[in-house]
């Protein structure tokens, strides 16, 4: 199979993107991350006045110019802006005239990293730059995510996105999986996390506060913000060039489950647990997991899920419950643990990305320092 | 630092849908308080039902009816019902299983408060008084048993539910789902600039530190470069159609409705600016504008930006001098 491909100078080449191109031993690797301090608002910005420092910051990181990318896969929603098409405008960021090899997906963009690392994995390109925002403020997040709920029997009765996670809070509890305490420890300790991060955008103590919708209160919740991040992948030696320590992508794999609430065990996590088998999540064990949990009982059934004991870290930087910014919150997942591998922090991490109401879709990466062989 | 503009955006939709054999079957029912499942392929009762098996996504259309009754399975106290949902008092989410079910639907139920709820409670359902076919036929469910000879009360009913032909007088085929969404639209920093310049009747573009093009309007970076604009560049007011385009339908959403068609919409180049801007063209009649005509903004008394292009009375312009901007 072949795939017309204009590149930079605007000559079309063709080449083989199946079959004989294809190396099913290629290595790819996170070799950069970047984003935003997460904000409440940023009504001073555009989209793309807000993504742009980010993409500049993960392109210095490597030294890399917009013209050594070979892919650019984006992940954001109209409905956040309230707009068609938001994202080719947030396309100018990146420098895409002359045209580009370039993709977006509708949703966060953990899953426009998966994109790239198959679109490495094919051998077509070296480097893929993937980034994801998400401006929230403008509308009500709450009544905005109503709109990707099955639209017959769900979408008419606008049953927002905390009361959905209600539900599953209620059904853990009744599982006896967890009680309000528990779930205040788990913001406690995000939120205290977070302190570390200057990124996030809550952090400290959790105030007390009413039910929002019971059993959830404030601090269960995510907070509803705008940001943007954005990694750069490489593949080889390609990325040892550019990282000193890559992190690599062992595995990936995302699952999705029955789309009503009705259908499914709300207290499990069946789609994480598979995506993070065939991820290789298990053997050998992880030291750090980085979760896509907005929900506080969202975090409990993905430990379970994940059969998480307590010699893992799991979500050293306060996680989606201290900045939650939409279709950025599961690539920022992927951007920490692999932050943490440059570093020498961790040696093998899980990150996990979530969409959709009560965790329907997840992805799970693992990702791994080096092993040194001096 | 300009001041940062604002404006209310708000987004409606009444999406049209049609309905396949099974939901036209499940809402009709619940047009005539029928509550319909369909059977799975491994014997469970899906409801509300599905066309496809959850699990295998084999087709399925084996219709059975299950009761107007049911258990909670699990809920959620909301207590400020937000626009739209089902009740506007405090009420709770439900998932309920109804009895003859395997799964459970989603619904509000109507209780004093949330002492009043717990998992395991028996509910019914109270029906809108106007049905229409939609899932709103069900006004909301409300505690208590559904009295029927032989039950024993909080005990669901064990019944093996019966097989229903889904044929219905006068089925209903499709729904009309209207929906609103209400933002506050932040044109962030470049536009802000742009629209503070047009309400002193001034065009700004703004210009790429890197290759010198000036962008009008401008969106805050350059599509080739990848970085901010950051100088303010005054262009125009005249400019050249570089290519145009001639309408002849009505938008029933047009800005201006008392536009005659056939009426020409063009691409611009304002004089000093790198990008070519859209413009409707008047003054002239439609058959006689043309690539190259000099034209010049008309700005009408209170209008934020300019109402249309009309020619200037110049020469037009030569096509070397605007052909890259095509
Ligand atoms: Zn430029």
């Amino acid at each position: 199979m072949h795939e017309a491909r204009r590149d930079r100078t605007g000559e079309v080449t063709r080449k083989a993107v199946h079959g004989t191109a294809r190396d099913r031993t290629r290595e790819v690797a996170i070799v950069a991350f970047a984003q935003t301090d997460h904000r409440r608002r940023t009504d001073d910005l555009s989209e793309v006045e807000m993504l742009m420092p980010v993409l500049h910051d993960v392109l210095g990181t490597t030294g890399l110019k917009t013209a050594d990318i070979g892919f650019t896969c984006s992940g954001s929603s109209d409905y956040l802006a309230g707009r068609a098409f938001s994202f080719t405008m947030a396309l100018d960021g990146v420098g895409a005239h002359p045209p580009i090899s370039e993709s977006h997906v509708e949703m966060d963009g953990a899953w426009a990293l998966y994109e790239a690392w198959v679109k490495l994995l094919t051998g077509e390109t070296d480097t893929a730059l993937v980034y994801a925002y998400g401006k929230s403020s403008p509308g009500e997040v709450r009544a905005v995510l109503t709109r990707q709920l099955d639209p017959y029997y769900l979408a008419p009765l606008w049953p927002d996105s905390v009361a959905l996670a209600a539900l599953q809070a209620q059904a853990l509890i009744d599982a006896g999986d967890a009680d309000e305490p528990t779930l205040a420890a788990v913001a406690a300790r995000s939120r205290a996390d977070a302190a570390a991060n200057p990124h996030a955008q809550l952090s400290g103590p959790v105030p007390a506060g009413d039910h929002l919708v019971r059993p959830l209160r404030p601090g269960d919740c995510p907070p509803i913000g705008d940001g943007a991040a954005a990694v750069i992948l490489a593949a080889g030696d390609r990325a040892r060039e550019l990282c000193e320590r890559p992190a690599w992508i062992r595995g990936m794999d995302h699952r999705i489950e029955a789309h009503g609430l009705g259908v499914r065990d709300l207290t499990d996590s069946p789609s994480t647990r598979l995506a993070a088998e065939r991820a290789g999540a298990f053997v050998p064990p992880v030291d750090l997991a980085e979760l896509h949990a907005p929900f506080t009982s969202q975090e409990i059934v993905l430990r379970k899920a994940l059969k998480l004991d307590g010699d893992v870290l799991v979500n050293p930087s306060g996680g989606a419950l201290a900045a939650n910014p939409l279709m950025a919150a599961g690539l920022i997942r992927l951007g920490e643990a692999a932050a943490r591998i440059h570093r020498g922090a961790s040696h093998r991490a899980l990150a996990h990305a979530t969409s959709g109401p009560c965790l329907q879709q997840n992805l799970v990466a693992v990702l791994e320092g080096e092993v040194s062989h001096g | 630092m300009p001041e940062v503009l604002t404006a209310p955006l708000v987004v409606e939709f009444p999406f049209t849908r049609s309905l396949g054999p099974v939901q036209s079957a499940f809402l009709t029912g619940l047009r005539e308080r029928t509550v319909l499942g369909v059977r799975a392929s491994d014997g469970r009762v899906v409801v509300p039902p599905t066309e496809y098996d959850p699990v295998t996504a084999a087709e399925i259309r084996e219709l059975v009816e299950v009761g107007t009754a049911g258990t909670i399975t699990t809920w959620a106290w909301n207590p400020a019902p937000r626009r739209g949902q089902p009740l506007t008092t405090p009420f709770a989410w439900v998932l309920v299983r109804l009895d003859g079910a395997d799964t459970a639907l989603l619904h509000a139920l109507d209780a004093p408060g949330p002492d009043a709820v717990r998992t395991g409670m028996r509910v019914r359902i109270r029906w809108a008084a106007e049905r229409t076919g939609a899932i709103t036929d069900i006004a909301c469910f409300e505690p208590g048993e559904e009295i029927r000879e032989g039950d024993a009360p909080d005990e669901p009913n064990s019944a093996e539910p019966a097989a229903h032909s889904g044929e219905f007088p006068a089925p209903v085929t499709g729904i009309t789902t209207p929906a609103r969404l209400d933002y506050t639209y932040a044109p962030g920093r470049a536009q802000s600039r742009h629209l503070q310049a047009l309400a002193e009747r001034r065009i700004t573009g703004e210009r790429c530190p890197s290759c010198r093009k000036v962008y009008v309007p401008p969106r805050g970076a350059c599509p080739t470069c990848g970085v901010a604009t950051d100088t303010q560049v005054e262009v125009g007011p005249r400019g050249t159609v570089t290519t145009f385009c001639i309408v002849n339908i009505t938008a029933r959403h047009t800005a201006n409705p008392d536009i005659d068609v056939p009426y020409v919409y063009a691409h611009i180049a304002l004089d000093g600016a790198d990008l070519a801007l859209h413009g409707r063209i008047g003054g002239i009649p439609y058959d006689q504008v043309r690539m190259g005509l000099r034209v010049e903004p008309v700005w009408t008394e209170g209008g934020r930006f300019p109402d249309h292009y009309r020619p200037s009375g110049e020469p037009d312009a030569d096509y070397d001098s605007y052909k890259e901007l095509l």
